[in-house]
């Protein structure tokens, strides 16, 4: 009897655990990149199979996996076309303070520069803008609009 | 003020008489919105250090950062009181956002009114009233916005738009000014 009371005890204990790290686990990942836009509705193409943009998850500027394989794209074509200059512009959605976006979105521009430079890319040819939440690519209020518009566009100056 | 400087936002002070720019935050976090307490012994600014956007005070030489909002959701714009004893923020939570004041130590936390969109107060000189801007969707299908300001007592009552002939935003309200 004793010993079922002290095995039931030690089954408590280990759910218990396991639902902790359980929850701990999801809180890391759902911050992470769930709600980042991965459609093709908004994207533009620099040419052939070359994306102008990425995505941002909500308050995030970390590149996902997409994300870097469109930089990666880009900075094929920056190698190709060398007389090429770009601007990267940084945005921001509409559920933030605005000075707050503004930073955010400047960061989220640089994540992508940086991205460019690792791949030979020279930084001469690369400047970066932050429009934060003022240049909504769609001014819906729903969540795939705000997710459309958490992003770096790459835009050809000449 | 707040500089976006490789990339990165940080606070920084300007002396005005030599134009003199020091950093006084060091760290890869997002600091901006910094207001100085009425005595400029301290600032209050927003940080996302902790992983996302929360309220911050520290010593005017950038030294004793603390953190002050630890309620759910995101905090941002803090302005210190012309008292003194007062922060006044946005914050936004599930889907809306409010304007709320705490005291300087993040405690007494109260939230006087929420909107679907709304932020930057600014403090009344007898330290009564913020006044802020609000924006509101003004077209029939959803586009567009329309942006007024609005005051508000911090007991959270008296509510009420400051009519403007065009849309209205970031208001700041002046110290009294002498005739």
């Amino acid at each position: 009897m004793k010993f079922n009371k002290k095995i039931k005890n030690l089954l408590i204990i280990l759910v218990s655990t396991l639902a902790l790290s359980a929850c701990a686990a999801g809180k890391k990942s759902g911050v992470g990149s769930s709600d980042v836009y991965t459609g093709n509705d908004t994207v533009q193409y620099l040419a052939s199979g070359v994306k102008d943009r990425v995505f941002f998850a909500t308050n995030r500027s970390s590149l996902t996996t997409a994300s870097r394989d469109t930089l990666r794209k880009q900075a094929d074509w920056m190698r190709k076309n060398k007389k090429l200059n770009v601007v990267l512009e940084g945005h921001g959605d509409e559920r933030g303070t605005r000075e707050y976006n503004l930073a955010l979105a400047e960061k989220r521009a640089n994540a992508a520069r940086d991205y460019l430079l690792t791949y030979g890319i020279s930084g001469k040819r690369i400047s970066v803008i932050s429009y934060g939440k003022e240049k909504p690519v769609n001014s819906a209020s729903t969540p795939l609009a705000w997710s459309q518009n958490r992003r770096a566009v790459t835009v050809k100056t000449k | 003020m707040s500089f976006a400087k490789d990339g990165n936002s940080d606070i920084y002070t300007m002396d005005l008489e030599s134009r003199l720019v020091e950093k006084i935050t060091e760290d890869s976090s997002i600091d901006t919105s910094p207001s100085y307490s009425p005595d400029g012994k301290y600032i209050t600014f927003n940080s996302d250090r902790s992983g996302l956007q929360q309220i911050y005070t520290m010593k005017s030489d950038g030294s004793g950062v603390k953190r002050i909002s630890f309620g759910e959701g995101l905090y941002g714009t803090p302005v210190w009181s012309p008292r003194g004893d007062l922060i006044a923020f946005t914050k936004v939570r599930g889907g809306k956002f409010y304007i709320g004041v705490m005291r300087s130590d993040g405690s007494g936390e109260r939230l006087l009114t929420e909107n679907f969109y709304q932020e930057a107060p600014s403090w009344s000189p007898n330290g009564r009233l913020l006044v802020f801007y609000r924006e509101t969707k003004s077209g029939k299908n959803g586009e567009g916005f329309t942006a007024k300001l609005w005051s508000i007592d911090i007991t959270g009552y008296n509510e009420r738009e400051l009519k403007t002939e065009t849309d209205a935003s970031d208001p700041s309200w002046s110290s009294l000014l002498s005739k």
